[in-house]
């Protein structure tokens, strides 16, 4: 049975790892490689590098970063935060990104998806989308949560299979950085819309939050950062937990 | 040395990398004729079955010379798929026939398993799901049954006597095979941890 997928969230600026409550609040969690090593023996089933300033500030060369994680990583790393072009999907597959997430990029330039996904498969494409509850209406915010797409995540993440996503990573701004849980029904409803995996992000607080977002939230995968990066639990933790709560891990 | 098969489908720069770590270095031939110093050969690939038509009927010949020549080869994800007959996501194009059998599609099934969980079979296939170990055989040498390793793909291959492995996704599919010298793996074992760097280090071996 295909297991529920615990992936672990590397924020990078200026190669450090990086996390914020609401994408705002900065405070410095270690070195990318280090911690990537620990998920690694702890089990993790994924990692993932965001360059979270790349989109507001001028892009630095993520390749080091992703090169130093990916060295001795053999498990999938998808990488994201500035890609817009080709090119610079390109540069990170070239450093050992599996997958590379677009998010402001494909929103401006939606054939970009359909341009990596003929030249790296459709595996190697994860769209990210970032909404917030606007009444009974999920919007798409871009510029790392500042700005409104005037889009609706559920229409959004459908034209993004169409046009050969592999994946959607879903963070909810309302809930990351939160912990106060997932957002199980903004998850539902996208996850019910699409039949690519749906990478549920933003909120996770504790061990039941992962329960609630792969049943009522539908979610095929987790993710997560500051959870782990604190040590506040371990990843190997995480999936005793869900395997005694009947969620099918990889242990 | 050990030819890898670059025919543009998909990024290579993984299965370099796990191969360096267990100390082989893996070059890519240009020409068919390139592969006459191959000791060994690894198809990789990810995508569409067509992607294979970039191997025309040289490298085809090429590469079965070298089987011949009892050669291990090795074919990851599509590059397994390639060595059956052929595949429905492509029907007029023939596989390299090594394997009996036609790849096709699995089919997704909405559903609830139990407490809830959403177990609905989305495709593709993503993820870590675990091998039933079918028989022995040097390609699975020290993996242990239900070890998980991690997918990606929506075409499968069907199971034959030639399969070593099967693993479920709606419906069971082969997920190892060998047949003497020639194996498969529908998985990555480059990004499957320590389980998929033992089965390319039993392929290693098979290179001897």
């Amino acid at each position: 049975m295909l297991s529920k997928r615990i992936i672990a969230c590397l924020d990078v600026r200026e190669g450090q790892v990086v996390k914020g409550v609401n994408f705002e609040g900065l405070r410095t969690a270690g070195d990318p490689a280090e911690l990537a090593r620990r998920y690694n023996a702890e089990g993790v089933d994924e990692l993932v590098i965001l360059d979270i300033t790349a989109t507001l500030e001028r892009r630095r060369a993520l390749a080091d970063t992703i090169r130093a994680v990916a060295r001795e990583l053999f498990i999938p790393l998808a990488v994201g935060g500035g890609i817009r072009t080709e090119a610079d999907a390109a540069a990170a597959v070239d450093a050992g990104a599996d997958k590379v997430s677009l998010n402001t990029a494909a929103l401006s330039n939606p054939s970009l998806i359909t341009t990596l996904a003929e030249r790296y498969g459709s595996q190697a494409v994860l769209v990210a989308i970032d909404a917030k509850w606007e009444g009974d209406r999920a919007a798409v915010y871009v510029r790392s949560g500042s700005t409104a797409a005037n889009r609706d995540a559920v229409d959004w993440a459908k034209e993004a299979e169409d046009r050969g996503a592999g994946e959607i990573l879903l963070t909810s701004i309302d809930r990351d950085g939160t912990k106060i849980g997932f957002d199980c029904r903004l998850t539902a409803a996208v996850s019910a819309a699409v039949s690519i995996p749906v990478i549920a992000s933003g909120g996770a607080g504790t061990l039941d939050h992962f329960v609630d977002v792969f049943t009522g939230g539908r979610a095929d995968a987790a993710l997560a950062a500051s959870i782990f990066h604190y040590a506040e639990t371990s990843v190997k933790n995480l999936k005793m937990h869900l395997r005694d709560a009947g969620i099918p891990v990889r242990l | 040395v050990i030819a890898l098969i670059d025919y543009k489908a998909g990024n290579l720069t993984s299965v370099r990398k796990a191969f360096a770590a267990l100390g082989a270095e893996l070059y890519t031939p240009e020409r068919p004729e390139d592969l006459a110093a191959a000791d060994a050969i690894v198809v990789p690939g990810v995508g569409h079955f067509g992607a294979t038509r970039a191997l025309g009927p040289d490298w085809i010949e090429a590469i079965l010379a070298r089987v011949g020549e009892l050669r291990p080869l090795l074919g990851i994800c599509l590059g397994m798929q390639w060595l059956f007959e052929g595949s429905e996501e492509a029907p007029d194009l023939p596989g390299l026939g090594l394997l009996s059998g036609q790849c096709y599609k699995l089919t997704s099934v909405p559903g609830e398993g139990p407490q809830g969980v959403n177990q609905a079979v989305k495709i593709p296939h993503v993820g870590w799901n675990s091998l039933d170990l079918q028989r022995e055989n040097t390609i699975v040498d020290q993996v242990e049954n239900h070890t998980q390793v991690y997918f990606t793909h929506s075409f499968v291959a069907p199971v034959t006597g030639d399969t070593v492995a099967v693993t479920s996704h709606g419906r069971p599919f082969a997920s190892i095979v060998q047949r003497g010298h020639v194996a498969g793996v529908q998985f990555h074992p480059e990004k499957s941890g320590e389980a998929g760097l033992q089965v390319l280090r039993n392929f290693l071996g098979m290179v001897g």
